[in-house]
């Protein structure tokens, strides 16, 4: 029992805390909270805090705490990173910059998501941020150390692929015990270490009663499960998932994200999460990153980031229904689309923009100024959908999301919808940059 | 239902009649061939039925001795070339530059004639009156004295033959093990790599499982490619060998029927069925196994 972890009852207003330490042997701390907990128990049988039953669950307790134990500040800050591969043959010369200029901070304990369309690089970034990719340029810092130069090991990362990479002939058990198995050295663990730490992760990840099925025998959640507890068996500092929810059915993923959500919670480790769904991203992530082109364009806690992209393609890319974009002008402080002037801009100057409005950003007015010819009406329940077109959009139809009590006048061609200031965003013709307006601009 | 199936056996004729007339009727006709004593070729008849053959054959040395041979080839020749193999194909994936230049080296002598192939190796080890042959001029340069590989002592005879068998189905097994190399998905390399797994363990406990069933499937095709050896042992030591004390159990068979002291049909019936039946015992060990190796 070389493995140290030291648990201790510090005062009842922090029930446990535990950290990796060199004073106490594993069979100790177990003892200690057993006696320790009995006692804190009995003199206060009302606190729900110490309800643990036997010294197993107290076992339990103890490890899925010491994640948060052991953590020293394990924020990730990516500086500058670039990531060039060399060209392939004559055909197309020149480097293809696959993650360009990337800095970015990823705080202690949150979940972050790496989003962005397919060949973005986010999966480049992960991988260098994992070790799997030598980055061309740039450092990446795990707290104070550099770890640019470390090879995935020594970084202590786990990772969960997309196809999981679960070892087909090994069963769940002999899969998740797999990396405790390269542990050399100091951090060599006897069998009943391992066992024991195999089953306190499963216990997290809720697998117990699967481990002695081969992987082909699990479904896509189990698996995914089977995969996270593989990536946190070695107690990593950092977990990273690539596109963890891509194989599952859509019912499953609702589910499993949630899962990923507890799971993170639950041992407070910082994680990376690789995602072209910002659906996913937005619901569980405490902070997102979205990426274009290998570049980051915009990162900022998801409703922010929502509410106030920085240019077309985070708008674009953010929120569903997609938002609707129109070619717009700006004259003497009016927004203008088509001829029709809908929408007071002050302190925008005069030119050609991009006028992107959310779907939840149309008011449904009789006298509106914006005119539009009414397609079809989807009505879905909670709320309506009204499907319109307009000349001056750049999609064919234009989708707004109104309350379910309005009613809508199906019979006539035209509908008009007055527009919410905080919905409408301007961006520049050219750069499709933001343009800030009204209240922002003060 | 009756009207269906008698259209499903229409339908099975050609296909079945091929078998009965060549694979069937000849089998049992072996059968009967090993049953029949003192059979005579020439009159067709024979002067009774029993096992008599079986005990000529088992007791006939130069039967002994093609067991021996044949046995020697396998035990030798089968973990020997895939080992070889399997290792030359993880180098050969392992490498980017010139690969393709690689590989089709090591397959030119799956599409080389067997006669320039024996060409070859009379020139690496025949004796003549002109020259020694070159594996001999290496041992001699290194002090050695040279060694007769094709008429000299049985083992140098015997490290001809596996050599030359070794040599001969290597490209076969290279190919079907760099592919099998290459299917395995990168992912699971990449999560050992996670996991600071090295490279022996990584080869251990991931590469070698995952592609288990080509190494199964050519150690079994190797296996019994091996027992039915015996163009390999002609072209090096000629047709007569018996006296070269070379001789293969199919050879043995080939020997019993046309050969110089030939014309026997009831021994090399009786052999061809001991052969099929040590065949038959050690496919069935292979099977059983990788079957209890098979990943799901």
């Amino acid at each position: 029992m070389q493995r140290n972890i030291y648990f201790l009852i510090t005062s009842l207003e922090k029930c446990i805390k535990i950290r990796y330490n060199q004073e106490c042997e594993i069979y100790n701390y177990c003892s200690i909270a057993d006696t320790e907990h009995t006692a804190a128990r009995d003199a206060h049988p009302a606190d729900s805090r110490f309800q643990i039953r036997s010294k197993a669950a107290a076992f339990r307790t103890a490890v899925s705490i010491c994640y948060q134990g052991e953590k020293k500040k394990m924020k990730i800050v990516l500086e500058h990173l670039t990531k060039k591969f060399p060209s392939r043959g004559k055909k197309n010369p020149g480097d293809v910059t696959a993650v360009s200029d990337f800095t970015c901070e990823i705080p202690d304990g949150e979940l972050v998501g790496l989003l962005g369309p397919s060949g973005c690089g986010k999966s480049t970034t992960l991988n260098m941020i994992c070790g799997l990719e030598a980055p061309t340029g740039g450092k990446i810092f795990f707290g104070e150390e550099d770890v640019t130069k470390l090879s995935p090991e020594l970084r202590g990362v786990g990772m969960v692929f997309q196809n999981y990479a679960l070892y087909p002939h090994l069963n769940v058990r002999q899969n998740i015990q797999f990396p405790l198995e390269n542990l050399r050295g100091k951090d060599r663990l006897t069998k009943e270490e391992m066992e024991q730490r195999v089953s306190e992760t499963a216990h997290l990840v809720q697998i117990e009663d699967l481990m002695d099925r081969k992987p082909g025998e699990l479904s896509g959640g189990q698996q995914q499960r089977v995969a996270i507890a593989r990536a946190l068996v070695k107690f990593p500092r950092v977990l990273l998932l690539d596109e963890p929810l891509s194989n599952l059915d859509a019912r499953l993923r609702l589910q499993t994200r949630e899962e990923i959500r507890k799971i993170q919670k639950k041992t407070g480790i910082t994680t990376v999460f690789v995602t072209h769904d910002q659906d996913e991203a937005m619901s569980i992530c405490d902070r997102i990153a979205v990426m274009q082109n290998g570049v980051l364009m915009q990162q900022g806690h998801p409703q922010e980031v929502y509410d106030n992209p920085s240019s077309l393609f985070v708008a674009k890319f953010l929120g569903t229904p997609p938002i609707n974009v129109f070619q717009g002008s700006v004259r003497n402080q009016m927004l203008y689309i088509g001829e029709q002037p809908v929408l007071p801009v002050s302190g925008a100057a005069d030119q050609e923009v991009w006028a992107a409005i959310r779907p939840e950003g149309f008011l449904l007015q009789p006298d509106g100024p914006l005119a539009c010819h009414l397609e079809r009406v989807e009505v879905m329940g909670r709320d309506v959908s009204v499907i319109s077109s307009h000349s001056a959009c750049t999609s064919q139809t234009l989708r707004s999301i109104i309350s379910a009590e309005t009613r809508v006048d199906t019979a006539s061609p035209t509908v008009r919808f007055a527009l919410k200031p905080g919905k409408v965003f301007l961006f520049e013709k050219e750069t499709e940059k933001r343009i800030p307006f009204g209240k922002e601009n003060s | 239902m009756k009207k269906n199936s008698g259209k499903a056996w229409l339908y099975l004729l050609p296909a079945l009649l091929f078998l009965i007339v060549f694979m069937v009727y000849p089998l049992i006709d072996v059968f009967i061939y090993s049953l029949e004593e003192g059979f005579n070729f020439a009159s067709q008849t024979y002067s009774g039925v029993g096992l008599y053959n079986f005990s000529y054959v088992l007791h006939d040395p130069y039967f002994l001795q093609a067991v021996k041979n044949t046995f020697l080839l396998v035990i030798i020749t089968v973990p020997v070339s895939t080992g070889l193999a399997l290792l030359i194909s993880v180098g050969l994936s392992s490498i980017k530059p010139l690969r393709d230049l690689y590989q089709t080296i090591y397959f030119l002598p799956y599409v080389t004639n067997t006669l320039a192939v024996g060409l070859v190796f009379m020139i690496l080890f025949q004796k003549t009156e002109y020259t020694d042959g070159l594996v001999n001029l290496v041992i001699e340069w290194f002090g050695g004295s040279s060694v007769d590989f094709i008429d000299g002592p049985y083992w140098a005879k015997m490290f001809v033959l596996c050599f030359y068998t070794i040599w001969v189905v290597m490209p076969f097994k290279i190919l079907v093990l760099t592919s099998a190399l290459a299917s395995v998905n990168q992912d699971y390399y990449k999560a050992a790599r996670v996991d600071g797994t090295p490279k022996l363990r990584i080869f251990t406990r991931i590469t070698l499982p995952m592609i288990s069933p080509m190494i199964f499937y050519l150690v079994i095709t190797g296996f019994i490619g091996a027992f039915k050896a015996y163009s390999d042992a002609v072209a090096l030591f000629g047709t007569d060998l018996n006296a070269a004390g070379m001789n293969t159990i199919v050879g043995y068979v080939y020997d019993m029927l046309y050969g110089d002291s030939g014309g026997y049909p009831s021994y090399a019936s009786a052999a061809a069925i001991l052969l099929f039946a040590i065949v038959l015992t050690v496919t069935c060990i292979n099977l059983l196994v990788s079957r209890k190796n098979k990943v799901r």
